[in-house]
């Protein structure tokens, strides 16, 4: 491998670039865009649930409940009800998606110390919704039992739920957007990077300039290496800027090591890049060679590399599969050190997958461009 | 008496079950301008296309500089330039950046690239042109800059693949003046053509139809030897119907315009002309001169071809 000719590539490759800002300038601000629309989109605390109440107690504490429920930003009190049988109603009507019935003697039991229940009727129709407007309401109604102090406490506080078919699959502890804004990070740098590559190479093919670098004394490594340069520096421009945007518009924490996380990002930036190139090493048409690194890197790394759907949930075989795609360790490595500021002392064998993944895939490109048509 | 720059012996290229390429044999020696000759797929380009290691041969075996293309493909690469039909100019960089390029990947250290840019500014005409970008240039100017691309690191051979398609023929002569320049600097050239005047530029020249080559010479030598038919030029009125005419006659064997004239491929004979004034009295058509000629490269190409044909 000659240096001389390797830069040669690289700096034909980087005016390319330059020669198109336009694209360029889609490359570069198409991240931070799609974080900042999916950021948004995609976010699993909910503001504003609408909620109806009926209190046939009308006592102090009825009302103190009621009171702390939606004096917070989580619940609005959207409907007071007559009757028990209105909050069915409610619900169907799509006017409320909570329903809170309290017992005619709340305060009456909870002064003698009796076991008092409040009824809760939670739509779910969107599981996910009600999964999440139910562990608030747990949680508050808990709280402002807890607030009333061991003196009051006499008797417990239980209610029974009415809510069909609810299953909880986030995980709570954390406010959703710093679990989902690092996510969204991989999968936008998967994308982009496989996006970048993807044209380089067939580009060349379809316009015939490739039997310039073919009878040149050029090799496969230099080619590759040479085109991957210039995209890499424009992943790392990337990079830069979605953790800007990441860390001021989304205040996603970095609790771990920025080094160890910019060094390992680059081995991931690698075996998107590569993943790419081997694209269009190996397709005839950019048509074709942008369709394949865009439906196949972004679906696949959505669903497949515990973005949302943890892997540890996906069948056996699955999980094995899904190992060779490097965003899944990139995955838990971005989340782990800017979530939990693990370090490389945990995180070896998933940084040790990555950088195989990245040898693997840029070695198959230069396997794969072959020196004769 | 020096190794040839270039043997080619029983060299063939398959294609599934097509032939692009029957088991062609020639040599050229250093310095020749040689070219290669024959209509649209006849396999010229993929005969080069071997010779560059573009293209793996299915049989027979290809030398230059007297390295095997196949075996030692990386020792042929460093020896050859290579233009190709469709340019290999990057359009969107400029003419300067393409020359760098091309000097860069074949290693031309940045001292001596200077000068041979320098060079190829005097030898394209393209001074004050270097900063603008290849696809803004005229055709003429790209073929030359292309040219320049090729020999920037002073091949031993190169290789031109219909470097003057499409090319204005001013552009043209330039181009052929460098590589009569090339050949005197002791540079071989293998270019394939279907001009026919270019043909005769070559100093040897190599006849390919349907993969195979049928003949080999000086284009002199090639139109000056002896053939089995004559061909017989005519001027006449209406030479639409005299060509409907001749070919229905029974001793013309071909007939086509040239010009503003016919020529006639009529079997060798004292009577040829007069056989042909026959046939057009015949059919009514005045006609106001039929001589032999000697023939042009395109009636010798044509005679060939047509002898080929037949033969199989």
């Amino acid at each position: 491998m000659s240096a001389g000719r390797l830069l040669a590539l690289a700096d034909k490759e980087m005016r390319h670039l330059l020669r198109d800002p336009r694209s360029l300038g889609v490359a570069l601000l198409l991240p931070v865009v799609l974080l900042v629309l999916y950021g948004y989109a995609i976010n699993f605390d909910l503001k504003q649930i609408p909620l109806a109440v009926y209190d046939p107690d009308r006592s102090r504490e009825s009302r103190d409940l009621v009171e702390s429920l939606t004096r917070g930003e989580h619940f609005r009190l959207a409907a007071v009800l007559a009757g028990p049988g209105e909050a069915e109603a409610a619900l169907q009507r799509r006017q409320v998606k909570v329903a809170l019935i309290l017992p005619e003697k709340f305060a009456a039991d909870l002064a003698a110390g009796r076991a008092t229940s409040v009824q809760t009727l939670v739509s779910g129709a969107d599981s996910l919704t009600a999964s999440i407007s139910l562990s608030y309401l747990e949680a508050m109604l808990q709280d402002w039992w807890v607030r009333r102090g061991p003196a009051a406490s006499g008797g417990s506080l239980e209610f029974r739920r009415v809510s069909p078919q609810v299953r909880i699959w986030y995980n709570e502890d954390l406010a959703s957007v710093n679990f989902i804004i690092p996510g969204l990070v991989v999968v936008i740098l998967m994308m982009l990077a496989a996006l970048l590559t993807s044209q380089t190479v067939v580009r060349e093919r379809e316009q015939g300039t490739i039997e310039g670098l073919v009878v040149s004394p050029v090799t496969g490594s230099e080619v590759v290496l040479g085109k991957l340069l210039p995209y890499v520096g424009v992943a790392l421009a990337d990079v830069a800027l979605v953790a800007a945007a990441g860390a001021l518009l989304f205040h996603v924490p970095m609790r771990g090591d920025a080094l160890l996380l910019l060094a390992l990002t680059l081995v991931y930036l690698c075996a998107a890049l590569g993943a790419g190139m081997l694209i269009s090493v190996h397709t005839g048409s950019q048509q074709v060679a942008f369709m394949l690194a865009f439906v196949g890197t972004l679906l696949p790394t959505i669903l497949l590399t515990g973005f949302v759907f943890p892997v540890s949930s996906m069948p056996k075989a699955l999980q094995m599969m899904v190992q060779l795609h490097p965003a899944t360790h990139f995955m838990v490595i971005v989340r782990a050190v800017a979530l939990k500021g693990v370090g490389l002392g945990v995180l070896w064998p998933r940084a040790l997958a990555l950088a195989a993944l990245a040898a693997a895939l840029l070695g198959a490109s230069i396997k794969g461009f072959k020196k004769t048509l | 008496m020096t190794a040839p720059a270039i043997e080619v012996s029983g060299l063939t290229k398959r294609f599934g079950d097509f032939t692009a390429v029957e088991s062609v044999s020639f040599e050229v020696a250093a310095g020749e301008v040689f070219g290669l000759l024959g209509p649209n797929g006849a396999g010229k380009s993929t005969i080069i296309r071997m010779l560059c290691g573009i293209l793996l041969p299915s049989g027979g075996e290809g030398r230059v500089g007297g390295h095997s293309v196949s075996r030692e493909p990386e020792a042929v690469r460093a020896r050859i330039g290579y233009m190709s039909q469709r340019f290999s100019l990057y359009l969107d960089l400029t003419a300067e950046e393409n020359l760098e390029f091309y000097g860069g990947i074949y290693g031309v250290a940045p001292e001596r690239l200077r000068a041979r840019m320098e060079w190829a500014v005097e030898m394209t005409g393209l001074r004050g042109q270097l900063m603008r970008l290849a696809g803004e240039l005229p055709a003429g100017w790209r073929q030359r800059l292309a040219l320049c691309c090729a020999l920037l690191h002073e091949p031993e051979v190169v290789f031109l693949d219909e470097p003057t398609a499409g090319v204005d023929p001013i552009s043209r002569r330039r181009f052929w003046d460098v590589i009569y320049d090339l050949a005197t600097a002791g540079v071989t050239s293998l270019v394939t053509t279907h001009y026919m005047d270019e043909a005769e530029r070559c100093d040897r020249l190599a006849l390919i139809y349907d993969g195979r080559l049928i003949a080999l010479d000086r284009p002199q030598e090639m139109k000056a030897a002896p053939r089995a038919e004559v061909v017989v030029e005519v001027e006449c009125d209406d030479p639409g119907r005299a060509l409907a005419a001749l070919g229905e006659a029974p001793d013309v064997r071909h007939a086509r315009l040239h010009g503003a004239r016919l020529h006639a491929h009529v079997a060798r004979s004292e009577q040829a002309p007069a056989r042909v004034r026959e046939a057009l009295a015949g059919a009514g058509v005045r006609c106001s001169r039929a001589s032999i000629v000697e023939p042009t490269m395109e009636d010798v190409f044509v005679s060939l071809v047509r002898e080929a044909e037949e033969q199989r």
